[in-house]
């Protein structure tokens, strides 16, 4: 009531000032929480194009005060010195197969068990179900032996099967549920035209999952792009294989207190995630809230 | 050497899905001279068989093999019982690293739990949400090796009265009796330290969702608890909370077996020394720098153990929804 006599008898400059002092505390909380956030990436963005001797002898944000100093170097010195370059390209030729691999293959499972009848099927699901949750460490010693056994460790197909078969049940997982909510009819008139199980999961299943595939080819890039443990394990570390995160970690080792280098390698392995975070966003946020239960 | 192995990326890319429209293609033609009943029945096993082939290489024996090395010697040669086992739970280096992983499960679920609604409550309210949520979601896209790089960064410590580089020190040196800490080396705030990047990172995550489910909730419930005079802070926890429970436990579920398993964040920024080690941490520097594969795979047990609730839970919670 008191509310609306105020507001029935001042108007304009007024009521925004009200309005100000009720919900200023709330816009404060929410801004400084953001500024919080936000101010630690913004710190590394900003040093990683400062010169050495200011960012060891003076604070980033002393960068905005006269004299402005920035500099391209860092990201030349890492990109030629420091094998950032390399290990990009390292990270993308990890990513790629890594993520198309998986998905391919979960597709086939993922049809099996939405539209084909056989004994053991919810059975079989439920391993898979219960394999989503396993922690990889229960599996890094025995692979790591045959994989030695194979000769393949330190090399990419190496690499690129077992995250495929450690992307599997997630993929398997999300493509069954989709798949399985696909309407019958479509699959029973195409079944009636002759068309074999192969035929209508190429061009019927395969077109129609777009939105499920693209949700986990996103998410299960950026789980490999951004892994550390598998590729430090199967891939050791050796400098001509590793991706940027194995690459930028060994760089705290050797150069803990060099921070220019640090800042611009470590932003250049965000940029792709960055890129991919703005520009598909939705699918992003879509991807990673389904893929939380990976293990 | 970099032509080759771009050569043999796009052999992965085109050749592996090519090998396997191929395999599928075979498999029905080969199917198509078969009766109709034995073609139905054994159809779906030759289309599980890639997936499963790869499951039961990387996933299902080696989990059975890890079992049986945690009851061997380091080498892998002789049986040694329990032993394992009781060197986990009876040597001191590694009751810290239990120790800590409880300080992990403890205060990063709690925390990031906390926050995460907190922001999900504050933003709905605003205008300007999706661009908050942007930016507190904005983490969870780098790496967690990034993320260490940005935080050391953060924590960098110089003696006191020379000039503080890094932010926190130098924001909290605004109080006049603050000594400038070195919180990595610190024992007594080092694992909090670390705790914190693993918060900045998952807030978004426990926000989105919980944000989400806040949308659920129908705004005449809201309205009709302010009628009846509640005030915002009872809505908040006699309505709202309620009606969260079972989005907040399945954030709480996700973080719970997500940081049981945290290794990345420990690696990069202190490598497990001054006591900051967890249980992965400590499983790879067992396999890999003493070389008992006994211990680290008794280590990795451990971790399945403690998330076996978690995936009775989810099988159980998908046999009510019925395998259709």
């Amino acid at each position: 009531m008191a509310n609306q006599i105020v507001r029935g008898r001042r108007s304009g400059f007024a009521q925004v000032l009200t309005q100000a002092a009720t919900r200023g505390p709330l816009h404060i909380i929410i801004i400084v929480i953001c500024a919080i956030w936000i101010v630690p990436s913004l710190g590394l963005f900003v040093s990683s194009f400062r010169p050495a001797n200011l960012i060891s002898t003076t604070g980033w944000w002393r960068a905005f005060t006269t004299p402005f100093k920035f500099t391209l170097e860092n990201y030349g010195h890492v990109l030629t010195q420091s094998n950032m370059g390399r290990s990009f390209f390292n990270s993308l030729l990890i990513a790629v197969p890594a993520t198309v691999m998986p998905i391919m293959i979960a597709a086939f499972g993922a049809y099996a068990f939405a539209w084909m009848r056989f004994p053991g099927r919810n059975v079989l699901f439920l391993v898979v179900v219960g394999l989503l949750v396993v922690p990889l460490q229960m599996t890094l010693i025995p692979v790591l032996h045959f994989f030695v056994a194979l000769h393949l460790t330190g090399t990419f197909p190496g690499i690129w099967l077992a995250h495929t078969a450690y992307g599997l049940p997630f993929a398997i997982y999300l493509l069954r549920s989709f798949i399985g909510e696909l309407p019958g009819e479509m699959f029973e008139s195409a079944s009636l035209d002759g068309a074999t199980h192969a035929q209508i999961f190429f061009r019927l299943v395969l077109p129609t999952s777009v939105p499920a595939i693209s949700s986990l080819a996103i998410f299960q890039f950026m789980w490999v792009w951004n892994d550390l443990l598998i590729a430090l394990i199967y891939l050791g570390g050796n400098p001509p294989v590793a991706p940027m995160t194995v690459t930028i970690s060994n760089m705290v080792n050797s150069y803990g207190g060099d921070w220019q280098y640090l800042t611009s390698a470590a932003f250049i392995s965000m940029i792709l995630p960055l890129v991919v975070f703005f520009s598909l966003q939705k699918y992003f946020v879509r991807g990673i809230l389904a893929g939380s239960v990976k293990g | 050497m970099i032509g080759l192995r771009v050569l043999w990326a796009i052999i992965a890319i085109a050749g592996v899905p090519l090998v396997l429209v191929g395999y599928l293609f075979l498999v029905e033609r080969g199917l198509l001279k078969t009766k109709i009943e034995r073609r139905n029945k054994v159809r779906p096993w030759l289309w599980l068989l890639p997936p499963f082939i790869l499951l039961a290489a990387f996933l299902i024996y080696p989990v059975i093999n890890t079992f049986v090395l945690s009851f061997l010697n380091a080498n892998s040669t002789k049986f040694i019982g329990i032993k394992n086992y009781a060197y986990i739970f009876t040597d001191n280096s590694m009751l810290i690293v239990l120790r800590n992983n409880l300080l992990w499960l403890v205060l990063f679920t709690l925390v990031t739990v906390t926050v995460g609604l907190l922001i999900a409550v504050l933003t709905d309210r605003v205008r300007y949400e999706s661009v908050a949520k942007a930016l507190i979601f904005l983490p969870m896209a780098v790496s967690f090796t990034a993320a260490s790089v940005i935080w050391r960064f953060m924590y960098q410590f110089q003696p006191k009265g020379q000039t503080q580089v890094g932010t926190v020190n130098a924001i909290l040196s605004i109080f006049p009796n603050f000594q400038p800490q070195a919180w990595l080396s610190n024992p007594s705030e080092n694992n909090f330290a670390l705790i914190i990047v693993g918060i900045w990172m998952w807030t978004g995550f426990a926000m989105v969702i919980l944000s989400a489910g806040l949308k659920g909730i129908p705004d005449s419930l809201l309205e009709a608890a302010r009628m009846d005079g509640a005030n915002e802070l009872q809505i908040f926890f006699k309505v709202t909370i309620p009606l969260l429970w079972s989005t907040i436990t399945v954030v709480t579920t996700t973080l719970l077996i997500n940081v049981l398993k945290i290794f990345d964040i420990v690696y990069v920024m202190t490598n497990g020394n001054l006591g900051t080690e967890v249980i992965a941490n400590r499983m790879y520097k067992e396999m890999f720098n003493y070389q008992n594969f006994g211990r680290a795979s008794a280590i990795a047990v451990i971790l399945l153990i403690a998330i076996i609730p978690v995936m009775v839970l989810n099988i159980k919670r998908f046999g009510q929804q019925g395998g259709r």
